[in-house]
């Protein structure tokens, strides 16, 4: 009967008798197959998780479809502070959420409806990797991950019911070089404005991220020190800016970059042989048999976090459908993928079950190949006997120096970031 | 060039109004003819414009804007010594490539124009002109950049050929290369117009020039310069608006190691700092307009068409 009016094949109807019968035996809030079909929830974010393989396998696993839109960081905190009812799903950094959480754009997600929240990684939740940790400076995940209760557009200092971001992806950012270009060791991040790299380095044209390597730089050049690398002072930035602006001038910079691919390219070309760069891009330069190393450096990692929050317009079944995909989201499958591309999984135990025993041991901790490492899309990125660089899990995140932040002299720093790319 | 236009198109229909005086008052009609375009021309230009203008003084944080009068925006902008120099790179961008766009735009439609006397060959020229216009603007731009690049097709062929012994650096992410990208972009604004005013000179003028001795340089300069004229405007008027307004070409072809006004511009959008983004368009935009009334001091547009 069904059948014969909305031309449901005989596996819908299958599916929907199941989830009648389960909603008979767990009276929570069921969503209906038939129903389901027609949602389309709208996700938009950086391209680093706005995977069309993710909008295909929820299609698959949920049935309902996800529309993907990437776009670049600044862009991504634009439209979640100005155009809330232009998507349902905002995949954005922890960083951003600072900035958008106060314009009441989002609303906080019901913990309790969280299955796996229990395994989620400590650092989203008390801030602490493990119980001995120490919590590094800048916008830590933690601090703008809960809030008091629904409505605010404060945060909570400790882990409460309500969270702004579920946490889906993470990872420690460093230096990426050229080995065979530069052909000695790099250990420092003072290396980046070493003049033996005149016209041959580069940094990334996003404030809030930038802002973070140069600190980096400088603190590590003895420059400047600095109370708090993620809050700094009217007179931190002055100072940071300036050491960076008569670089520029000295023609230290060949490029700066803006998208994922044109550090790819800038690196590849050998146009640039030291970089700020993401992870991702380094394993896109080595697919193409290219020699390009992520390289841990003695003063720590610059980190950032990214999750999914909800846009506040949300309701109904098209809530009820959003908590499901990030139940699903957190099941592991897109943890696995994520992983193989050398993120981190906020949930790192359910991914262990999508990944083979060589790729975990690969990327999580840190152990040489046993055979070839292989991205989801199936390119090589690894022979056999390689290990990651940097080591493993708690190695790399436990040696964050610094969060991508964004500061109470923000303002500031953006019009002093802005002289810096025009001077 | 919209304004231009703009008041020039309401004349011939109210002198059509007049002779049909039967319709009513020809004022009447004359006004609900000209309605259309004036409702389009306000929603579309002065309304934009006016809104930018009211914009730029009010103020903003990360990410709010705050209505008010605050001269802010325009204090930081004349106040900082980078803003002063981003104009001057602007000027000089719009200098450079004018004056290479006029150079090669000018021989190409001279050529088209004197030197090929068969109709059919100079369309089939001029369309070849045009071919390039075919893709986008951007694809046209950044394919010159693994073409410039250290190791790109340039550099290896100058070191082949033994000229150089290492790669030049200022191929690629330079004033150069902006300049390089702006003269390739815009070149055919500079062509398509001077042609045209090439093609309505009477070639009587000209035998009349040479019948009374002059020489060829003396015909160029003194006739077919100054009948030129017009076109050579319209090509300058093309050209300077179009790289002054530019940030695309700066941004790619620099790698975001110059600046001009409109990457100021968009970096403040970029950043959600809308007023201040505001603030520096509307001066932008009084600069282009004053440098087009200075243009068009030289040449009247509107008799010489």
């Amino acid at each position: 009967m069904a059948k014969a009016r909305t031309g449901y094949s005989r596996r819908a109807l299958l599916k929907t008798g199941g989830a009648a019968l389960a909603a008979t035996a767990f009276p929570a809030p069921m969503i209906w197959a038939q129903d389901i079909k027609d949602i389309t929830l709208r996700q938009f974010g950086t391209g680093v998780s706005n995977l069309n393989d993710v909008a295909q396998k929820v299609k698959e696993d949920l049935g309902f479809t996800l529309e993907m839109t990437a776009l670049d960081s600044d862009s991504v905190t634009q439209r979640a502070a100005t155009q809330p009812d232009s998507f349902d799903i905002a995949d954005i950094e922890y960083w951003i959420c600072k900035k958008v959480w106060p314009t009441g754009n989002l609303q906080a997600m019901d913990v309790s409806k969280i299955k796996n929240y229990d395994k989620i990684v400590g650092i989203f939740k008390s801030g602490k990797l493990t119980p001995e940790s120490e919590i590094a400076q800048g916008t830590a995940p933690h601090s703008v991950g809960f809030i008091p209760e629904p409505g605010a557009t404060g945060f909570a200092d400790e882990e409460t019911n309500w969270m702004t971001l579920i946490p889906t992806i993470y990872n420690a950012d460093t230096l990426g070089i050229r080995p065979d270009l530069i052909g000695r060791p790099i250990e420092s991040w003072a290396e980046l404005l070493n003049p033996e790299f005149k016209g041959k380095a580069s940094i990334l044209d996003i404030s809030s991220i930038g802002i973070m390597d140069m600190a980096m730089v400088c603190e590590a050049m003895g420059e400047v020190q600095y109370g708090d690398k993620g809050n700094m002072t009217k007179e931190e930035i002055d100072k940071t800016i300036a050491i960076f602006t008569e670089a520029k001038r000295n023609g230290q910079f060949r490029a700066f970059w803006k998208t994922f691919d044109e550090s790819v390219n800038l690196m590849a070309s050998g146009e640039v042989v030291i970089q700020s760069m993401w992870s991702p891009a380094i394993t896109a330069v080595k697919s193409r048999g290219i020699d390009c190393v992520y390289q841990p450096l003695k003063e720590g990692y610059r980190s950032w976090g990214g999750g999914i929050g909800l846009s506040k317009s949300l309701s109904g079944m098209e809530l009820d459908a959003a908590y499901e995909y990030i139940n699903w989201y957190l099941s592991g499958w897109v943890g696995g993928y994520l992983m193989r591309q050398g993120y981190y999984s906020a949930v790192p135990e359910t991914s262990k079950e999508y990944m083979s025993e060589n790729e975990w041991g690969y990327w999580f901790e840190g152990k040489p190949a046993t055979d070839v490492i292989t991205s989801p899309t199936g390119d090589k990125l690894a022979a056999a006997g390689e290990v990651r660089d940097g080591g493993d899990f708690y190695s790399r995140m436990g040696a964050v120096a610094c969060w991508n932040a964004v500061m109470d002299e923000n303002q500031y720093m953006v019009r002093k970031w802005n002289e810096f790319i025009a001077a | 060039m919209t304004e231009t236009m703009a008041t020039a198109t309401p004349e011939p229909q109210a002198s059509a109004a007049r002779k049909r005086g039967w319709l009513g008052s020809r004022h009447v009609v004359g006004w609900l003819e000209a309605l259309p375009l004036t409702i389009v021309l306000l929603t579309f230009l002065v309304l934009p414009i006016v809104t930018i203008v009211i914009v730029s003084f009010w103020r903003a944080t990360e990410f709010s804007i705050i209505p008010a009068f605050s001269t802010e925006n325009y204090e930081f902008l004349f106040g900082s010594s980078v803003a002063w120099r981003v104009f001057g790179a602007t000027f000089r961008y719009a200098f450079i490539s004018w004056l290479f766009c006029l150079t090669i735009g000018f021989t190409v439609a001279y050529y088209l124009a004197f030197h090929i006397r068969s109709q059919t060959t100079q369309i089939a020229l001029f369309l070849l002109c045009t071919i390039p216009f075919w893709t986008s603007n951007i694809i046209r731009m950044i394919s010159w950049i693994p073409f410039l690049g250290r190791n790109g097709i340039a550099n290896q062929t100058l070191i082949d050929l033994g000229l150089i012994d290492q790669p030049l650096e200022w191929l690629l992410y330079s004033d150069f290369s902006v300049i390089l990208a702006f003269v390739h972009l815009y070149t055919l604004f500079m062509v398509v117009p001077i042609f045209n005013t090439m093609m309505r000179i009477d070639k009587s003028l000209i035998e009349a020039a040479r019948d009374n001795g002059a020489s060829g340089f003396q015909t160029l300069v003194h006739v077919i310069i100054p009948l030129t004229k017009p076109g050579i405007m319209i090509g300058t008027i093309f050209v300077v608006t179009l790289v002054m307004g530019d940030f695309i070409t700066v941004r790619f072809m620099s790698g975001s190691q110059r600046a001009n006004v409109g990457r100021l511009i968009s970096n403040d959008i970029g950043l959600l700092q809308y007023p201040s983004a505001a603030a520096t368009a509307v001066v932008l935009l009084c600069t282009v307009l004053i440098t087009i009334a200075i243009l068009l001091r030289f040449v009247d547009i509107r008799k010489e068409l």
